[in-house]
């Protein structure tokens, strides 16, 4: 078969028929809403899967590649293109997808169509950050992944959202101007909005440095590194799980690979020379941010506070610089793309019961709800990085690649160990275990079919990988001795030449 | 039975019965729910049978099933090596979880979690297996926590309890304390040898031992590094001093997990990860010193606090930690097989000790502490005659297992002469004497004496405990209970005087632990006194009637019988005269309140300030709404500017006209 067009597809398939959707939505009731969504969204998930049955993982060649002149005057083409590291990427955001609506099916009662129109069109747009191969492309679909998020906040959020979503909004748009910035002087610099060019651009150190630090405020506020973390847990407490469940799963990873994508690769020095400082940073999130996530006292908090310490793996891992870390802290990201993505979920669901997310106000959850409970537990040793779980390999890939540069380093990752089990099953023993002493939690029913469907599932993949990390690894292997030696040696990365 | 695949069907086994069970529920039947594990558990019991018999044969199988992952140089991979230790953790680990599957049909009878009970320890078997079973250190480590999983499910098995699942997060956590030292050892492990893989690294270690590495701006060895990290993990999980603070808490799980998990197998796993690591642990002296040290100050000091103990189980619980102390001081002393031995028959008369406690227990209507008991061989007489033979095994008496193995172990300690030896030597001597105090106060307490529960008067207001009305008479226990007691006492009389021999002596660990005779030589000499002194076991019997040790524990006994049975006044008074010793037992030398105190409210307090005033007041409060605040402020400056009136803004244009003109038609 041919795929020639199969990254454009993926891409706009889920944005018209959100948007479809969007303009049908005052002719249809919520249940065809729901149906057509599900329906919409499963398709732009089948769309995807030849991206990784027809990938050609020997080779580090960008492919599926599609080349159109856009912007002649300012050189601005349509290109997209994937390797190995897009690939798992982008299953995860059209799977998670999937998952958003089902899992939404019965908490969203308001303006449906609207609320499912805007995730599949941000599947497609966060699709389009990872497969774009032109600065300004990705550009442009990484400002307007913003605006359904925005809405998502804004519209079906808490009490609190409007705060939480201005913060949000600016925080990710002061980072993401200067990106705009340090685009535009390496536009100037190679007269080109191209990817490949820029990683071949040759600059000096210094304004590799300027360019690397642009770049890092817009990353690092996306995934977020401390100190530019404030705004996750106020976007996640006041989000709809759905929001909670893209926000964790899908949209933090953009921050991370868009340091694999363009900083680190545009700027190879300077990722060298600020090697610490990242490191730093790093095991700043994992150390301070657990000690945070233990004493909070909102289910969601502590979660999001718990994606912080494990993104803090990602960034120790990529500036670790040996192919353990790099593919470690690729692991990880997908690893915790399906344990937030559970853990929100679970949260939701007692919320949808409960109406509140206050640790204090539960208590032995387990004896009206065993099966919901039984899930609870798995995901949060997930969370804690069980053995078996996915959650296990990528911080076990990110300690042992910590390890081969220094003790110290290891000792501050390895940490998490105490500190994850620490913050995740505490939570655990106070929301799910205990007597039941609630009047309203004893007349909780456990969770409906659908519920059951979609947190097995997620149990499914996070068991597969924990046991076959393989599968993931097997991906990335290529990409990643690829960006090694760029970085470290200095080898240019070259594109397939174009037939366009 | 030659294929890689077919050793698989060993911890599957469990893993299918523990899955099927778990996930089918309450759609089975208990009777399907226990047998079809217990089924399971035979089938895997039998094939550890015949693997131990190849391996007696000499096979030695080192195979990966699967590559888990492969990145870079690495190369992590899944298998299995099969070997004469490995071959003997199965086939004990199996029995004892054979044993306490069958037990647990009478003693769960009627819970409510019955099958969920099922489905947990065979799960335990699984995750067992595939920890003794692994080549590599990956494989070990996952086996390392899923035991640890199990063990929090089973110390919360009860999850109404509030105690239970207090115990069970810390059981967690002081794990994970150890884990965080093993992971490091194994990272470190990585780094240096380029491996994961047993027969690698052991292979590699040469390239270790040249090196050192800074460390708090002291060089150290870099194979001591790894391998005190490695001992931390061990210490985590088999209870040594100071992560040993989970073990007593973890008697709240129901008692047959007590017996298979908390006394006669997951317990012993740093024992055997350590046995393992032999060639590691050879080339460091200052290594096996740590051992050796920790292990003789968990053998004596925990052992103390048994005396002062009235619940039934955590008088065992403390027993156990003071056994796994003498087995560490043993692998301080290079005596892995020695260590080995004792965790065998340890672990047949501890899981007999503990499921006797079990079925005094129920005897008792859940009534766990000794004083209300008494002269309950009158009423349970197999656990009786059982619990009397695991006690005299657990004390050394002669001819019984625990004497084999406490003997040889006490004679390597004396013999070694590694840094540290002399005090193990005096601990684990010591060790022996309270050891016969405790265990037979307990046996004294509980079987003999007067029928102490018809003398209460207080009616039991605690739901958990009912305890046995003073009318009643307790009564003995169904046979699937007093089968396995009985099942476990024949080992606990026998396995000593049949297998020492072999397992000491002879070649049975011969190709899976190293032990570098000429610098540690104590192993050699123990043989030398068994082979030209004692000759055979019988021999060793005999001559150690007027030994030390044997001296030490007929005391002991005798002082518990005294003090128990003859004048049972003096133990009040005793405690009335020593009251400061006695408070600082009482309070387990303060390692609990440390603990709290120090780091689950140091890090609680930590977190709370770094969340007030790192995140909310300085980074939100000063840079991220100060921002906002700094633009509102200055745009209401501004704002005062804009006045809406057509004369202010002529009259700034017209000073603009003016300042510019001057400015610029000057030059």
């Amino acid at each position: 078969m041919n795929f020639t067009y199969i990254l454009s597809y993926s891409i706009w398939v889920p944005i018209i028929l959100g948007s479809i959707i969007l303009l049908l939505s005052s002719a249809m009731s919520d249940a065809q809403a729901k149906w057509v969504s599900l329906a919409s969204s499963v398709i732009a998930f089948l769309i995807t899967i030849p991206l990784y049955t027809a990938f050609d993982f020997s080779t580090t060649q960008f492919q599926f590649q599609e080349f159109f002149h856009w912007i002649p005057t300012f050189h601005i083409n349509y290109h997209l293109g994937v390797d190995g590291f897009a690939i798992p990427l982008i299953l995860l955001t059209s799977f998670t997808t999937v998952i958003v609506i089902i899992a939404s099916w019965r908490s969203v009662q308001d303006r449906v169509a609207q609320y499912m129109a805007a995730f599949l069109i941000m599947s497609g747009l966060m699709i389009g950050v990872f497969s774009s191969l032109d600065a300004m492309l990705y550009y442009i679909f990484w400002e307007a992944m913003l605006i359904p998020m925005f809405l998502v906040i804004g519209i079906w959020g808490g009490t609190n959202r409007i705060y939480a979503t201005i913060k949000f909004f600016l925080y990710t748009v002061l980072g993401s101007l200067l990106m705009l910035v340090a685009f535009i002087y390496l536009y100037l610099h190679t007269h080109s909005f191209e990817v490949i060019d820029y990683y071949n651009s040759g600059l000096g150190l210094y304004p590799q440095i300027f360019i690397f630090m642009a770049l890092f405020m817009a990353f690092a506020v996306k995934i977020p590194m401390w100190p530019l973390h404030t705004w996750l847990p106020d976007a996640h407490v006041e989000a709809p799980t759905g929001g909670s469940v893209i926000l964790a799963a899908v949209m933090l990873k953009l921050g991370a690979y868009s340091f694999i994508r363009f900083a680190m690769p545009i700027a190879p020095e300077a990722s060298i020379f600020l090697k610490n400082f990242m490191v730093t940073l790093s095991l700043i999130a994992i150390l301070y941010i657990a000690l945070i996530a233990i004493v909070q006292k909102d289910m969601k908090k502590l979660i999001a506070y718990s994606s912080i310490s494990h993104m803090g793996f990602v960034t120790l891992g990529l500036f670790m610089f040996n192919t353990i870390g790099i593919e470690g802290a690729y692991v990880q990201m997908i690893s915790h793309g399906f344990i937030s993505a559970a853990m929100f979920l679970c949260v939701g669901i007692l919320y949808d019961r409960l109406h509140t997310r206050q640790i204090a106000d539960y208590g032995g959850v387990i004896h009206v709800m065993p099966i919901f409970t039984a899930f609870a537990v798995f995901f949060s040793m997930a969370n804690c990085g069980l053995p078996g779980t996915s959650g296990f390999v990528g911080e076990f890939m990110v300690i042992m690649s910590a390890m081969q540069n220094n003790f110290w380093i290891a000792v501050i990752a390895a940490s998490s160990l105490i500190f994850g089990a620490a913050y995740s099953l505490w939570m655990v023993k106070r929301v799910f275990y205990g007597e039941l002493l609630n009047e309203k939690i004893k007349s909780l029913k456990d969770i409906s079919w659908r519920d059951f469907f979609i947190l097995s599932i997620l149990a499914i993949f996070i068991i597969t990988v924990g046991v076959y990390p393989k599968i993931i690894t097997d991906m990335t292997n290529a990409a990643t001795v690829q960006f090694l030696d760029h970085i470290l040696h200095f080898q240019p990365i070259t594109s397939l030449p174009l037939d366009v | 039975m030659n294929s890689i695949y077919s050793y698989l069907a060993i911890p599957l086994l469990p893993l299918i019965a523990s899955f099927c069970v778990g996930i089918l529920g309450k759609k089975l039947s208990e009777f399907f729910a226990s047998s079809f594990t217990i089924l399971s558990v035979f089938g895997a019991f039998i094939l550890s049978c015949f693997t131990l018999n190849q391996t007696l044969d000499g096979l030695v199988v080192n195979q990966a099933v699967y590559q888990w992952l492969a990145t870079g140089r690495y190369q992590f991979e899944v298998g299995f090596l099969i070997d004469n230790l490995t071959a003997m953790m199965m086939v004990v680990v199996t029995f004892i979880s054979l044993m306490v599957h069958i037990y647990t049909m009478g003693y769960m009878k009627g819970d409510p979690g019955y099958r969920r009970f099922f489905s947990y320890i065979s799960l335990f078997t699984f995750s067992m297996l595939m920890l003794v079973m692994s080549n590599n250190f990956m494989q070990l480590f996952f086996g390392w926590e899923a035991v640890g999983l199990v063990s929090y499910l089973l110390i919360g098995f009860w999850y109404q309890k509030s105690t239970a699942i207090y115990a069970n997060l810390k059981a967690f956590l002081v794990n994970r304390v150890g884990d965080f030292g093993f992971i490091l050892g194994i990272a470190m492990i990585l780094y240096w040898t380029g491996s994961l893989d047993y027969a690698t690294v052991f292979k590699n270690v040469g390239i270790i031992t040249a090196h050192t590495m800074q460390l708090f701006g002291q060089p150290v060895e870099v194979i001591t590094v790894i391998c005190v990290l490695l001992f931390i993990g061990a210490m985590g999980k088999s209870a040594q001093v100071p992560l040993h603070v989970w073990l007593p808490d973890s008697m709240e799980g129901p008692t047959p997990i007590s017996a298979l998990i908390h006394a006669a197998t997951m317990v012993t796993a740093g024992i055997f990860m350590v046995s393992r690591m032999s060639p590691l642990f050879e080339l460091s002296d200052t290594a096996l010193s740590f051992v050796m040290i920790i292990g003789a100050i968990t053998a004596l000091f925990m052992g103390l606090l048994g005396i002062i103990q009235n619940d039934i189980k955590r008088v065992i619980a403390y027993s156990t930690l003071s056994q796994l102390g003498y087995m560490t001081v043993a692998l301080g002393a290079s005596a892995y097989s020695v260590a080995m031995f004792h965790l065998m028959t340890h672990a047949f008369f501890k899981a007999l000790l503990f499921l006797g406690a079990g079925s005094v227990i129920i005897g008792m209507h859940h009534d766990q502490d000794i004083r209300n008991m008494g002269n309950l061989r009158k009423y349970m007489p197999v656990t009786w005659i059982t619990f009397l033979i695991g006690s005299l095994a657990l004390i050394g008496t002669p001819l019984f297992s625990g004497f084999y193995s406490k003997d040889s172990l006490i004679e390597v300690v004396k013999l070694s002469h590694i840094t540290g030896s002399n005090f193990a030597y005096f601990s684990v001597l010591v060790g022996v004497f309270v050891t016969a105090f405790y265990s037979f106060r307990l046996y004294f307490l509980v079987f003999h004496g007067k029928e102490k529960w018809r003398l209460q008067t207080v009616a039991h207001n605690d739901d958990y405990h009912h305890g046995l009305n003073p009318k009643d008479n307790p009564h003995e226990s169904a046979l699937s209970i007093t089968l396995p007691l009985t099942l476990l006492a024949i080992p606990s009389v026998v396995i000593g005087y049949i297998s020492i021999e072999p397992i000491l002596f002879g070649s049975f660990f011969a190709k899976s632990i190293f032990l570098n005779v000429e610098a540690h030589p104590a192993m050699e000499h123990l043989s030398h006194h068994f082979h030209q002194i004692y000759h055979g076991p019988f021999g060793m019997a005999v001559h150690s009637i007027l030994s030390i040790p044997f001296f030490f524990a007929t005391s002991g006994v005798a002082l518990a019988y005294y003090c128990y049975q003859v004048n049972i006044n003096l133990p009040k008074q005793i405690i009335k005269n020593t009251q400061t010793i006695y408070s600082i037992l009482e309070n387990k030398y303060g390692f609990d309140s440390f603990n709290e105190k120090f780091f689950a409210h140091g890090s609680r307090f930590l977190g709370e300030r770094f969340w007030r005033l790192g995140d909310e007041k300085i980074i939100d409060g000063w840079f991220v709404n100060g921002t906002a605040r700094f633009v509102g402020k200055c745009s209401e400056k501004i704002r005062i500017i804009q006045s809406g009136y057509i004369y202010h803004y002529a009259f700034a244009m017209v000073i603009g006209v003016f300042l510019f003109l001057t400015f610029f038609i000057k030059i």
